[in-house]
């Protein structure tokens, strides 16, 4: 596979996650419980989709066919998207909305960390930046979890079900293509296998301070980064696009 | 053998940078762009263009590109011609914010980041921040995030005012 092809395949994948879940996340504006997680949800989402820009403007720059990231992020078609499943799971309730974004911020956070010595250096510019935003995530989601799963009888129950409901689709993180095979050879991302075990450290201490087992017999689900996205990618994407499908180029 | 620039280019680029460096940050218009470090550069290329060089505090900030417009009017409005060009990479850190900066962001009522970025990392290990009003250390963090994305939420419990925190990044 080609040089170009593999990284512009990655920077979708990654920009795909990281626009969906800042997506997701913005759902609870102006919903959240209480006024600090108001601010922190909405907060977060910029972070990704910022996020998201960077990587899906220097794809459009790779890729080379006049698109820019506007156009990459809001004008393709369903199996077009390239996101884990995590990141499209719907909100649900908050223990749901901090387990999500905690799986998927512990593996972002090992992930970057051996990026910013990426072969590419854009990619590695991008990984600097990001990696000191996450830490905030992970911090404000593991204090969260730590204090729905060690709380009330309710909020423990409540964290304990988005665990079971959410554990199967963490897989996919570490999954292994032809893609991904091809990046690490070329030393564009790092192995993810490597990165298993210091996800599984990371999510183990905060689920032990929590009172939270972490589940190890379940039905691994997978499909996103093949573009086969679950029933609620539709209504994301119809929300998301509405602008650009309503009004084709519209700008602000 | 790499040609010294002109004096006198030198200097253009000195007053071009004296210029760029004015421009107010639009979220917190007590501190401007160079007290931030996110004004990285402003040098004169070959063809007599001002180039300045800026950096985004996060990645998401909505603030960059008001910024990056503002300091393109201010050096067109001097009589430059004018380009800007986005640097990401080394990642801007709160350590740039310069000694100025840091003083104009207390007198201003924002705790101003402490120094040495990089532990936030452990789990409740949390910095202390002094009162930016009172100078009292008993302060207590009420939201990780605040009304812009390098601002935490804390509050003085002597005397019991309510501040911004600049979080270290």
């Amino acid at each position: 596979m080609a040089h170009d092809k593999v990284l512009f395949e990655i920077l979708i994948r990654l920009a795909d996650d990281h626009l969906v879940l800042g997506h997701r996340l913005s759902e609870w504006c102006g919903h959240a419980p209480m006024l600090e997680e108001d601010l922190s949800m909405p907060n977060m989402a910029l972070d990704l989709i910022g996020q998201a820009r960077s990587l899906y403007a220097y794809a459009g720059e790779i890729e080379n066919r006049g698109r820019d990231e506007d156009a990459i992020a809001y004008l393709r078609t369903e199996p077009e998207y390239k996101n884990l499943l995590l990141v499209e799971k719907p909100n649900e309730d908050f223990a749901h909305t901090m387990l999500r974004q905690f799986y998927f911020a512990v593996f972002m956070e090992e992930f970057w960390k051996e990026a910013i010595s990426s072969s590419d250096n854009t990619l590695a510019g991008i990984a600097g930046k990001a990696m000191k935003e996450i830490a905030y995530h992970i911090r404000h989601c593991g204090e969260w979890i730590i204090r729905l799963g060690d709380g009330t009888e309710e909020s423990s129950r409540r964290m304990r079900a988005a665990v079971e409901v959410l554990h199967p689709y963490t897989d996919e993180m570490f999954d292994h293509d032809d893609v991904v095979a091809a990046a690490v050879s070329a030393e564009i991302i790092p192995d993810p296998l490597l990165l298993r075990p210091r996800w599984e450290q990371g999510v183990q201490t905060v689920f032990k301070a929590a009172k939270i087992t972490m589940p190890n017999d379940y039905w691994a689900l997978r499909g996103g980064r093949a573009g086969q996205h679950g029933e609620e990618m539709g209504f994301l994407l119809a929300d998301l696009q509405y602008m650009q499908r309503t009004y084709p180029g519209m700008t602000w | 053998m790499v040609e010294a620039p002109a004096p006198d280019k030198l200097q253009a680029s000195k007053e071009a940078w004296k210029i760029a460096a004015q421009v107010p940050d639009p979220e917190i218009p007590a501190v401007n762009v160079s007290d931030l470090g996110i004004l990285r550069s402003v040098e004169i290329d070959e063809n007599g263009i001002v180039v300045a060089k800026v950096t985004p505090t996060y990645s998401g900030c909505p603030a960059v590109l008001a910024i990056e417009l503002a300091i393109e009017a201010a050096l067109l409005k001097a009589g430059y011609k004018v380009r800007i060009e986005r640097v990401t990479s080394p990642a801007w850190t709160t350590d740039w914010i310069t000694d100025d900066g840091r003083r104009k962001l207390k007198e201003y009522g924002i705790a101003p980041p402490e120094r040495a970025s990089g532990s936030v990392r452990s789990l409740f290990g949390e910095t202390q921040v002094s009162c930016p009003q009172c100078g009292s250390a008993e302060t207590i963090r009420i939201s990780e995030f605040g009304s812009t994305a390098c601002k935490a939420l804390y509050r003085c419990e002597t005397c019991r005012e309510p501040f911004d925190y600049f979080k270290c990044i």
